[in-house]
């Protein structure tokens, strides 16, 4: 059992957990993910540390609530346990002095990005990172992303804050503009990876995505996490998560992640009735509370 | 007719034994069980079990011991059966084999103590694999574990790096010498292969969780959620922790491909995920459990293999609903590595064996899902490197099959992690870690290793045994001073 130690919606739907596990806070660099299970009849899912903390012994993830899972996940708060949280995963993201670097980060991908943004200004890069987000109430980890970076650009995809647009439009502007850029971290939702890689792939723009298939055991035991790189299969877990954004193939990745749809809607329904059942239980509950106490509080 | 030895306790005269048949195993019936997942076989009762053992021909000079990788004392123990002493017969095995309930399940007993046993010359051999699950089960339900015998403690401390067969057999030996033992898991539960690679109906869950509760009130120490060479090093473990000498048995590994077009296709399946989301993850009770499971319901499914892992997956696929579950195997029958229990009762499912045939190309439908495989037939040419006929392409001979579901059981090769952030720890050209076969001992000063991460994917029991002999060593790296 995982305790966590603290627990913080960052935006609706995207919550940030403080979680106790003194190994993994010892191991963990930038880029590295753990995977959680929640309970004796859950999944194990991905998910990319945003912290760690060796001294508290802690890690920090920040969650957004997408399935059942991610859902139940972020219905939990400080006090409350996760079972199984096993890591740090995957290969650490390469770090070095490139010259400039443009980290972005698309939605919930921020705090997936941050690490490694903060890692190459330590390594004495110049860091530009441009957030996206859907809209102002979802924009995560400005402070942080301000203090490790050279320059901060955000978008809003409706405009509520700062530059109306999508973060490939401010990329557009730096290579438009003859910024000289020597690498581009691109962190987020498929699409948004893929406009980056086809955007700099005419620039010649050596540029990396971290990739999120579905994936098990995390230790490139099953192969499930597979996604073709350069027509070749290469596991996510243990060959990745980072891979060079040119030689994915998108369209695979997209396809392997919708096998389950229709299993994961049929969860996520059954998981949302049953919510509303408990609610409902809780407030008949109540109601019988007040019936015996004669309605007195 | 010669009188049976005086110290026999076996009332039947040994001329007389060869023509008592073999005692059946009750099963489930074929077609209930193709719908179901709990075990196949039922067990013996102590009657049938004593008649069993009452067929051992007790040979002055034994061949099942030796050809047991474990070296069971097996006519010791099928002798205390005779009697009825059914616990001491369990204390006997586990004198060797501290997973009794395991091996007498999944064993391939027919390359070791059946295979040897004098009688499969002439008639079926004894049936060791059954006395040995019979008299595990019988000390499962009777023997109280709450104050086993504990070794005084050593004060050495010892790292498993595994808990599959290996780890567990060199972590039960080891705690019965009195060191301290700890057992490092990476998955949620403890197993390993048993856990995640074996089907409910061929080992049940249950049974692993009785064996492991048995090695806890020995003393043996478990931690899950541990990948060793991520969450700790080798290295770490010595330095730090205080670890005397560590085991490594972390298996087989990353499952192989093809190489064909189609593998990444929607409904291809390693055997290691497909086998994984079942076993280790209960996808066959989603919605109950989370992780889901492509519907195979009337659906045409091929696992390509043939050894047990290929088996076990398409008789996992049966009771999913497939409507129509086949192997695709590149040699003959005869070549297969697969237990020969598992064929038999494979056949009597409904399984079809398509031998002599492989894919050569995975088909789309066109929206990223698979279709079909186009196949080639196969005839059998020289013998190969592992003393097996060799595959060879007849030419022209291509075909057409239309599949929902693929899974490729065709092996594993080793899992990087810890040789990867172990320096110092030999690996051959193949990347398994370098062992002595005998001490187990690899190239760095207190580290063992044995099992498949050492010799490849092999079965249960040769891990077991690789377990065996690397607690044997460890015990005298640590207690013989100046012996590495």
């Amino acid at each position: 059992m995982f305790k966590i130690q603290h627990a913080e919606f960052l935006a609706p739907g995207i919550k940030r957990f403080v979680i106790e596990a003194p190994r993994i806070a010892r191991k963990q660099k930038p880029g590295q993910f753990v995977i959680l299970r929640l309970y004796e009849q859950g999944e194990r899912i991905p998910i990319t540390i945003e912290h760690s903390d060796p001294e508290r012994g802690t890690i920090r993830i920040v969650v957004q609530s997408a399935g059942k899972t991610t859902n139940l996940l972020n219905s939990l708060n400080s006090g409350d346990s996760i079972l199984d949280v096993v890591g740090p995963l995957g290969k650490p993201s390469h770090i070095e002095k490139f010259g400039t670097v443009v980290v972005m980060g698309g939605g919930v991908g921020t705090a997936m990005a941050y690490p490694t943004a903060a890692a190459l200004k330590r390594a004495g890069n110049r860091v530009i990172s441009i957030v996206g987000a859907r809209n102002k109430e979802l924009v995560i980890l400005e402070r942080e992303l301000r203090e490790t970076s050279d320059a901060l650009m955000i978008t809003t995809d409706d405009g509520t804050y700062a530059d109306k647009g999508f973060v490939t439009d401010k990329l557009r502007q730096l290579i438009e503009n003859g910024t000289r850029i020597d690498l581009v971290l691109a962190i987020g939702p498929i699409p948004m990876m893929r406009a980056v890689a086809e955007m700099t792939r005419k620039e010649h723009i050596r540029t990396i995505v971290s990739l999120n298939p579905i994936m098990i055991d995390g230790t490139g035991m099953c192969g499930g996490c597979r996604v073709l790189i350069d027509g070749k299969s290469e596991f996510a877990c243990v060959d990745g998560p980072e891979f060079d954004a040119h030689r994915v193939d998108f369209a695979v990745l997209v396809q392997r992640n919708s096998m389950y749809r229709t299993a994961e809607q049929q969860s996520m329904e059954l998981f949302q009735h049953e919510c509303r059942a408990q609610k409902q239980a809780q407030v008949a509950g109540q109601e019988n509370d007040l019936a015996v106490t004669g309605g007195k509080k | 007719m010669t009188p049976p030895a005086k110290t026999s306790a076996n009332p039947i005269p040994i001329k007389e034994r060869m023509k008592v048949p073999r005692q059946h195993m009750l099963e489930q019936e074929p077609l209930v069980r193709a719908t179901n997942f709990k075990e196949v076989n039922l067990g013996y009762s102590e009657e049938l079990a004593r008649a069993e053992a009452r067929r051992c021909l007790e040979c002055a000079k034994p061949t099942c011991i030796d050809s047991c990788p474990v070296n069971v004392k097996v006519p010791e123990f099928v002798e205390l059966i005779v009697k009825g002493d059914f616990l001491g017969a369990a204390a006997k095995i586990r004198e060797d084999n501290v997973l009794p309930a395991i091996t007498g399940r999944v064993c391939p007993q027919e390359d070791h103590c059946e295979g040897k046993c004098l009688m499969a010359k002439k008639v079926e051999p004894l049936g060791i694999g059954y006395l040995e699950r019979f008299v595990a089960d019988y000390e499962q339900r009777h023997l109280d574990i709450s104050n086993l015998p504990k070794a005084p403690r050593t004060g050495k401390k010892v790292a498993i790096v595994g808990s599959g067969p290996s780890g567990l057999t060199a972590a039960g030996d080891l705690v019965q010498k009195g060191h301290e033992v700890h057992v490092f898991e990476a998955l949620h539960e403890i197993g390993g292969v048993l856990v995640y690679g074996i089907p409910e109906f061929r080992l049940p869950k249950g049974i692993i969780r009785q064996q492991v509760d048995y090695m806890r009130a020995m003393g043996v120490e478990f931690e899950t959620d541990v990948v060793v060479g991520r969450t700790v090093t080798i290295d770490e473990l010595m330095e730090q922790e205080g670890y005397d000498a560590v085991f490594i048995g972390t298996g087989a590994g990353l499952p192989q491909f093809m190489g064909i077009p189609g593998e990444h296709l929607n409904g291809v399946y390693s055997a290691n995920e497909f086998l994984t989301r079942i076993n280790l993850m209960h996808a066959y009770e989603f919605p109950k459990y989370d992780e889901p499971m492509v519907d195979f319901r009337g659906k045409n499914v091929a696992v390509i293999g043939g050894g047990n892992t290929a088996l076990d997956a398409i008789r996992s696929a049966l009771r999913l609903g497939a409507g129509h579950a086949f192997i695709l195997y590149r040699r003959s029958e005869a070549e297969m590595p697969a237990r020969i229990e598992e064929v038999k009762h494979a056949k009597q499912e409904g399984i079809e064996f398509q031998v002599l045939a492989a894919p050569l190309e995975f088909l789309d439908d066109g929206k990223g899902w698979l279709a079909g495989a186009r196949c080639q037939k196969m005839a059998l040419g020289e013998p190969d490197a592992s003393g097996r006929r060799r595959p060879v392409p007849i030419p022209g001979s291509e075909y057409e099959i239309p599949l929902a579901v693929a899974v490729i059981a065709i092996g594993t090769s080793a899992n990087p992690i810890v040789q990867s952030t172990t320096p110092g720890l030999n690996t051959n050209k193949r990347n398994y870690i370098e062992a002595d076969p005998t001490t187990q001992r690899t190239s760095r000063k207190g580290v063992f290793a044995g099992g498949d991460i050492v010799t490849g994917s092999a079965t249960v029991i040769l891990a077991m045994g690789a377990g065996r002999r690397a607690a044997k060593s460890i015990h005298e790296y640590l207690t013989t001073p100046g012996t590495w």
